[in-house]
Formats: structure tokens, sequence, C-alpha cells
């Protein structure tokens, strides 16, 4: 009997705990416009803590932290240049999504066209190869090997 | 020849390269910091609720920075490990109590012991956005002239500080004698 009052005790905890957590309720501009901007900018944006996600679908407590900062300065009139700088001075590129071009990240934006050319050269050359070795064919068979090989083929059928 | 030696040159290649990638530990983001001197912010302690600390009181000796919270698990594991450099490695360890409260932070304190110097108080953790703080424990080394030197994310194992977190703090002193 103890251990119910006990369990619905906490059950009514629950209950009273609810709204304090509904208080914490995503910020969300009023203008439509400012709530899509808002919106676009999170979903560019790398939460630390769980890699794979945007700090817009992120449940993670700094992901919390960081929505609230980004609101701030947006209501404060900051660009979203302005935003994206101040968290890669923190946290560095890796929260963008989309890293940006610069010498470190040359290999990123163009090893895959470097492999893609070294694919064709080695294709052509392969191509090359092939096409003068069918060349060469024919000139290499001696003639009497050839009608040989003919006659046996032909007392086959 | 070349026909059999050169896949196997190119996949040795990717193995190295594979092994080399595989070690990296994807969670451990380096840190835009290094060699910035560290971020202005003003904090109370733990200990003194009224007394406040600047950022720039962290500079005149090589100084630990150690983030850590009572709710956070690994930094079980690292207070030994504080413990220990606080009573053999002549060096100043600063505390950085994120997201916490009072409370638990002092009774933490008082169950495990006390290898800081003081220990900031950060409770929303809003400071610890300028550092770059995205989860503890986090320890930055910081040089006399306060500029960080060094950011270790998760905790200091034995192992570490022996391998690593030894040889910079001395780099570090014997640079500036």
């Amino acid at each position: 009997m103890r251990t119910v009052a006990a369990l619905l005790f906490a059950l009514l905890l629950a209950y009273a705990a609810a709204p304090v957590m509904a208080a914490d309720m995503p910020l969300q501009f009023k203008d439509p416009a400012m709530q899509q901007r808002y919106e676009q900018l999170l979903g560019k944006l790398r939460c630390l803590v769980c890699q794979n996600e945007t700090l817009a679908v992120s449940e993670a407590d700094l992901a919390q932290d960081l929505r609230g900062e980004i609101y701030h300065m947006m209501a404060n009139g900051k660009s979203n240049k302005q935003i994206t700088d101040y968290l890669v001075a923190r946290y560095g590129d890796f929260v963008l999504y989309d890293p940006p071009l610069k010498r470190s990240t040359w290999l990123l934006w163009f090893g895959p066209f470097l492999l893609l050319l070294i694919a064709v050269v080695i294709m052509i050359r392969f191509i090359r190869s092939r096409r003068t070795a069918e060349d060469g064919a024919p000139r290499s068979l001696d003639r009497d090997r050839l009608s040989r090989l003919l006659r046996e083929q032909g007392g086959r059928h | 020849m070349t026909r059999y030696v050169l896949p196997l040159i190119v996949f040795a290649g990717l193995v190295a390269l594979f092994m080399v990638g595989l070690q990296h530990d994807p969670s451990k983001v380096p840190s835009p910091l290094i060699n910035k001197p560290l971020p202005k912010f003003v904090l109370p302690t733990v200990h003194a609720p009224d007394k406040v600390v600047a950022s720039t009181d962290l500079q005149g000796q090589v100084t630990l920075l150690n983030v850590w919270a009572s709710w956070c698990v690994s930094c079980r594991y690292e207070h030994p490990v504080l413990m220990t450099m606080a009573h053999q490695d002549n060096v100043r360890i600063v505390g950085y109590d994120y997201k916490d409260t009072r409370d638990a932070a002092l009774q933490w304190l008082k169950q495990r012991g006390d290898p800081y110097s003081m220990v900031l108080f950060d409770k929303k953790g809003k400071a610890a956005i300028d550092l770059g703080v995205y989860g503890v424990p986090e320890t930055y080394v910081l040089d006399r002239h306060g500029i960080i030197r060094y950011k270790r994310i998760g905790p200091i194992t034995p192992d570490f500080l022996d391998k690593t977190l030894r040889p910079i703090i001395k780099r570090l002193k014997e640079k500036e004698s």
C-alpha cells in the first residue's frame, strides 16, 4: 500500500514538473520570415555533442544553449555571417556542415575531381594499349598457321 | 611486373591511410583557440559567491584550467589524477565548474578532495560557450601570459599525464624561465 502511495506521489510530481518543462519550449520568432531564417541557419550548423545532428534537431544541452544564443543574436540584428563567424571562432569549421573553401580543405573539395582525372588517364592508357595490341595481332600471325587453324576449324564442322 | 606490384602498393597505401584515420577520434574536435588568449570572462567561485575572478587573473604562471561538473561521470575517473598532480606537480590547477549547483560541487570537493587553487562557477554555462566547451571534462593548458597552448578533451588519464601533459607543462615552464 505504501509503495502504491509513493508511486502515485511520484506520478503527481512528474505531472507537476511538466509545466516547468513547457517553459523550456523552443524559442520562436513571431515574424515568419525571421523564423524561417532561424530554422535554415540552425539546419546548417552541426551539434558538437551528437555530431550527426544539426543544431535544429539536437536535444543535447549545449545545442539548446546555442539555439538560445543564436536566437538572441538574431533578435539583436546580427547577420547570418556574424553568427556563423561567432561559432567558428569558438568551435572551428567543424560546426559548419558546408566546409569553407580554403587551403586546408582543398583536398576535400578537389580530391574527388583529382581521382576522376587519374581514373580517366588510366582508362585512356588502357584503351590505347588494347587498340595497339589489336592492330598488331594479325601481323604477328603467319599465314601457314592461320590456314592450319582455319582448316582445323573447318574439319570440326 | 608493375601489373602485380602497383595494385599491391595502392592497397598498402589505403591500409596505411585507414589505419591513421581510424585512430583519430572524431568526437575530439580541435579547438580554434589554441595559441590564442583565454577568452574574457568574469565568474564567481564555488567557494565565494560574492568574489569574482576575471580571466586575466589566471595569468602569471603556467595554469591548468580544468572544466568539470559533479554530474559528470568521467570526472570521477579524472579526479584522482588531478589529486596526484596537486601533490606532485608544481603547477596551478584552476577548476571550472560547469552547469552545476554550488552544493553538489562543494559536496564533491569535500568527499574527493580539492586539487584546485580556486574553482570558477559557471552555473548556466554561458561563459563556457566562449571557451568552446562542448563536453566535460575538458582541460586547457595556459602559459604565463594566459595564452591557451593545449586543450585536452576528455579525462586526464595517468597515461596521458605521463606521456603528454607533463612534457607540455615542462616545456612551457622552461620557455619562460
